[in-house]
């Protein structure tokens, strides 16, 4: 619903603007992208075959092993890249990946943002606020 | 954070680039996940693939490397995770003369930066196991995971640029399993059934994981009836860490800080429980073997195989022809012993093909599958069929044998 605002625990990167990409399942760039093509890669992610650039990922929580820490640092630089990752649970991984490639990223709600996010919607996603939130707008 | 002298200096760049933004990398870390402070480490451990590392990476590592030597040397022993090719076979594999190309690039980088090129991800059975309570920084799941659980040691997830910024400041942000608190089990796990093979084990740690679901959770296993041996906690670990995220599991009266469940659950604790059987670890095989009746390509890595695996399967291949490409990967350090022992060429003589030093995921996989024709996968690693779907594989996860006779008769599965 439009004006709608969810606070979450931490934040990262600069203010951004996108259209939401919104699953209940895991993100990891490794396990789950085409990076070459910029979209989702693996045949049972719920996202299997949308394309994943300029969009705001709203998904559950950071999966897999440690190479996302390199690939957003990677996808940045060829500009094949999400606008920003809002995940209900981060890892060090994204963290880290995060801070190596200045991406945007929030995470921890207390409530399930997967849920509250209609997919497809416009969203505001601003981690410099004194409370990190994403605005459906 | 609260910061040390020493860190401030770090980070007003009295000792030069490097550390400087090795130390700001970490406090962006260290505050989005609460870390009040630094805890120093004695190693650091860097998954530096280029696949991962891309163009833009390796760019990034030459820059710290053309910085003067005394600004750009690791102040710990730092070693790495398994590189992208074994230069010796990357023409058996249909490599490409760009990704070798780059691959030197990254080597040259991170040799002129101090890092050892050790290319293993199974440091704690070949190169140095941490200690009980040692605070280390670690860079690939698979050993985050073993040597937290069955060293005792503290290490969270340290991807590559992190594992390099501990490398250069010799410290990292005190979060996650570097505390006391956050080591206590959160979940716990009735195991009914004690696996056999190494893929049971590894379809053990995936259920396990899936459970678990993120990064914070700790599951602690009761019912396992005798302790594993280390290649098959490797294997449980591996895929605990790759389904569910996980860096520390506890084993009820095996792993060192549990001893007792109480140790890790303090009796009445209320925390969600689950039960694991038999069934349950078949029906997970089962799922990756759907309408699957031959492969392609049969490979044995992630983790790469210890030298007790590698003569598993010398002897499995004694007297038999491999008819589709069997790729057997390992460490260098173990490759040595096999090659010195013979296994190397039992198993060369039967066909396979033994890779150093690489992993077959973190090796262009997607490319090698188009420059092979391969499309369909055997392993008896629940972690490599956890990942290969990504790169446009079909995998299946069977034993060690049943790999062995898939490789033997031309791909074919036997039903």
């Amino acid at each position: 619903m439009s004006g709608e605002t969810f606070f979450a625990v931490a934040g990262m990167g600069a203010k951004v603007r996108g259209v939401a990409l919104v699953a209940k399942d895991g993100f990891s760039a490794r396990y789950d992208l085409d990076r070459v093509r910029g979209v989702f890669s693996r045949a049972d992610h719920k996202l299997a075959g949308e394309s994943y650039v300029g969009r705001v990922l709203v998904l559950d929580a950071a999966k897999g092993g440690v190479a996302t820490a390199w690939m957003l640092h990677e996808m940045r630089a060829r500009g094949v890249i999400p606008a920003a990752l809002v995940l209900n649970a981060v890892n060090p991984i994204m963290v880290q990946g995060a801070a190596l490639a200045d991406f945007t990223m929030l995470s921890g709600f207390d409530l399930d943002i997967t849920q509250a996010i209609a997919n497809s919607v416009m969203v505001e996603v601003d981690p410099t606020a004194s409370r990190p939130f994403i605005r459906v707008l | 954070m609260n910061l040390t002298a020493e860190e401030q200096a770090l980070r007003a760049g009295e000792c030069g680039p490097a550390a400087q933004w090795a130390i700001e990398h970490q406090i962006k870390v260290g505050d989005y996940l609460g870390a009040r402070d630094f805890v120093p480490v004695t190693q650091a451990h860097i998954m530096a693939d280029t696949e991962s590392l891309g163009e833009a990476g390796v760019k990034w590592l030459e820059g710290l490397a053309r910085l003067p030597a005394h600004e750009r040397r690791v102040r710990i022993p730092t070693i790495t995770d398994p590189r992208g090719t074994d230069f010796a076979a990357a023409h058996r594999l249909k490599q490409q003369p760009w990704m070798l190309e780059l691959e030197r690039r990254a080597i040259a980088a991170l040799e002129a930066l101090g890092v050892l090129m050790t290319n293993t991800c199974i440091n704690y059975q070949t190169i140095m196991a941490p200690l009980a309570g040692e605070h280390v920084a670690y860079g690939d799941t698979g050993v985050v995971i073993y040597c937290n659980s069955v060293c005792g040691a503290r290490s969270n997830f340290e991807g590559g640029p992190s594992a390099l910024a501990a490398a250069l400041t010799a410290r990292t942000p005190r979060y996650g399993y570097h505390l006391d608190e956050r080591r206590r089990a959160t979940l716990l796990i009735d195991v009914g059934f004690t696996p056999r093979e190494l893929n049971e084990w590894g379809a053990l740690g995936a259920l396990v994981g899936r459970l678990a679901g993120d990064y914070w959770q700790v599951p602690a296993l009761v019912g396992i009836e005798r302790v594993p041996a280390s290649d098959e906690i490797k294997h449980f670990g591996a895929a605990l860490a790759s389904y569910g995220s996980v860096a520390l599991f506890h084993i009820a009266g095996m792993t060192p800080e549990a001893r007792r469940l109480d140790d890790v659950l303090p009796a009445g604790a209320n925390v969600p429980s689950h039960e694991i059987g038999a069934a349950d670890v078949r029906a997970f095989a089962a799922s990756y073997a759907r309408a699957i009746d031959s492969v392609d390509v049969v490979v044995f890595s992630a983790p790469q195989l210890s030298l007790f695996e590698m003569a598993q399967v010398a002897a499995l291949v004694e007297g038999r022809q491999a008819r589709i490409p069997l790729l057997v990967v390992t460490s260098p350090q173990v490759k040595g012993d096999a090659d010195r022992m013979g296994l190397t060429a039992r198993i060369e003589t039967a066909g396979g093909t033994v890779l150093a030093g690489m992993c077959f995921y973190q090796s262009y996989a997607r490319e090698m599958a188009e420059a092979n024709g391969w499309r369909r996968l055997a392993t008896n690693s629940a972690k490599l069929v956890n990942i290969i779907g990504g790169y446009g594989y079909r995998p299946v996860l069977m034993s060690m044998p049943a790999c062995i006779d898939a490789a033997c008769n031309g791909g074919r599965i036997a039903p």
